[in-house]
């Protein structure tokens, strides 16, 4: 029995898709935030309505993007230390969605600001069996001390997650917990909860 | 001699309030005037020097501000081959001082980065990183209006710096007076991006601006291999 065309087009694009996933989730790490940035800064390159400012496609393109290569729960977990554990399920639930939201705010304000920088990825050394490396890039800026951006990622089911980013040597988590640890220690988990729900209320910074 | 007096006046006038510390986070004894302070700045800055500098980027030629950072880029390296010497690292001071003959000689006096075209990197050395590299600790933070975060070991360091800088040859005071606030408007618009992002991140932007300043200043003593962090409290 001969499958009709329009099906066998269907199986070989579900085979296709099948291998292309299995080919992702392998992915190494630093070939995988050279492909992240590089599409995330051609988009930002190319299309108009980033180039005009608009946040809500720039968030857009950091919630569709960048997004799924993060994972929130360990970044907050981190953030919040020793204190994560005095949280119940239901704050930390909060807190990893109010945490998140701050990034990627922060973030899309970022890229907001992207100029035409060069981006430098410097060759990963760790060992193939590692399931924790740092992907080290440049940023270079004509006539300016270069910016190192350094991504810390762990190996997981779906692939290698982006916990940590250290630019210029400034890490992102442990200049949060700075931040957690004193609103914990004025108002408690729950005043932290309500600090970040407010901040993401405000309206956005110019 | 009288040369001599201010930085070592001033460096003993650091580490006297250094000694009135009062208990809270080790790292930032004064805290609370230290908070004082942050809040000074915050009008400071958004009415007069953020403006002043703003102006600067969009009214001024950009060959004209080039020419200006380059200047005191030039003398940045200088300084950052002496401290690259203080710390023995001689290939470092090697590449700081070959870029700082070939830009003064060639460059007119630093007004022209020739070095960098030539592909000699740029080192970042300061008096606060030999300092540290020699072990002294940073003493508490500091946060100075119109100059931002520090410590007292990295102040001492600014204040060698700038106190020794070669714009003191200059014999014209009002020449002189014009190149430093020059150097102030030149360095706040480098940072013309970085304020507007640090209002969206920050929950406490003094808490943000203190551990940033602390984690980059401990990376750039270490030379971007800082010991791993303790866990703290």
């Amino acid at each position: 029995m001969r499958f009709p065309i329009s099906l066998s087009r269907v199986v070989a694009g579900l085979c296709f898709a099948v291998a292309a996933s299995v080919a992702l989730a392998q992915e190494a790490p630093d070939a995988l935030v050279k492909r992240v940035a590089g599409e995330v800064l051609q988009i930002i390159k190319t299309d108009p309505k980033v180039q005009a400012g608009d946040q809500q496609r720039i968030r857009e393109v950091v919630e569709s993007k960048l997004l799924p290569y993060f994972d929130f729960e360990r970044i907050t977990a981190l953030a919040m230390g020793r204190n994560w554990r005095q949280a119940s399920p239901e704050q930390q639930k909060q807190l990893v969605d109010q945490f998140r939201a701050l990034l990627v705010r922060t973030y899309s304000g970022a890229l907001a600001q992207y100029r035409d920088q060069v981006m430098d990825y410097k060759p990963l050394r760790a060992d193939a069996n590692a399931t924790d490396v740092t992907v080290r890039t440049e940023v270079i800026r004509q006539g300016q001390q270069p910016v190192q951006i350094d991504y810390s990622m762990t190996k997981s089911p779906s692939g290698w997650k982006v916990y940590d980013v250290i630019v210029g040597g400034v890490s992102l988590v442990t200049n949060y917990r700075d931040e957690f640890t004193e609103q914990i220690k004025s108002g408690g988990i729950d005043g932290l909860i309500k600090t970040l729900n407010a901040k993401n209320q405000g309206a956005p910074a110019k | 001699m009288i040369r001599l007096r201010l930085p070592a006046l001033l460096a003993a006038a650091l580490l006297l309030s250094a000694c009135a510390s009062t208990p809270g986070r080790p790292y930032d004894p004064f805290e609370a005037s230290n908070r004082v302070m942050y809040a000074i700045n915050d009008p400071l800055d958004k009415y007069i020097a953020k403006p002043i500098a703003q102006a600067w980027v969009d009214y001024v030629p950009s060959f004209i501000r080039t020419g200006a950072s380059n200047y005191f880029n030039n003398i940045d390296d200088l300084f950052s081959g002496i401290n690259g010497l203080l710390q023995g690292k001689l290939d470092k001071a090697g590449d700081d001082f070959g870029r700082v003959m070939i830009n003064t000689g060639f460059g007119f006096l630093g007004l022209i980065d020739i070095a960098s075209e030539a592909g000699i990197p740029r080192g970042n050395e300061d008096f606060g990183q030999t300092f540290g590299y020699w072990g002294i600790p940073q003493g508490p933070y500091l946060f100075i209006p119109l100059w931002g975060p520090s410590t007292v070991r990295d102040g001492t360091g600014s204040i060698l710096r700038y106190w020794y800088t070669p714009t003191q040859l200059i014999p014209d005071v009002a020449v002189r007076n014009v190149i430093y606030g020059i150097g102030a408007i030149d360095a706040r618009a480098q940072a013309l991006g970085a304020t507007s992002l640090l209002e969206q991140a920050s929950i406490d932007p003094y808490t943000f601006v203190r551990r940033s300043y602390l984690q980059r200043r401990e990376y750039l003593v270490y030379d971007g291999k800082p010991p791993p962090e303790k866990e703290e409290e």
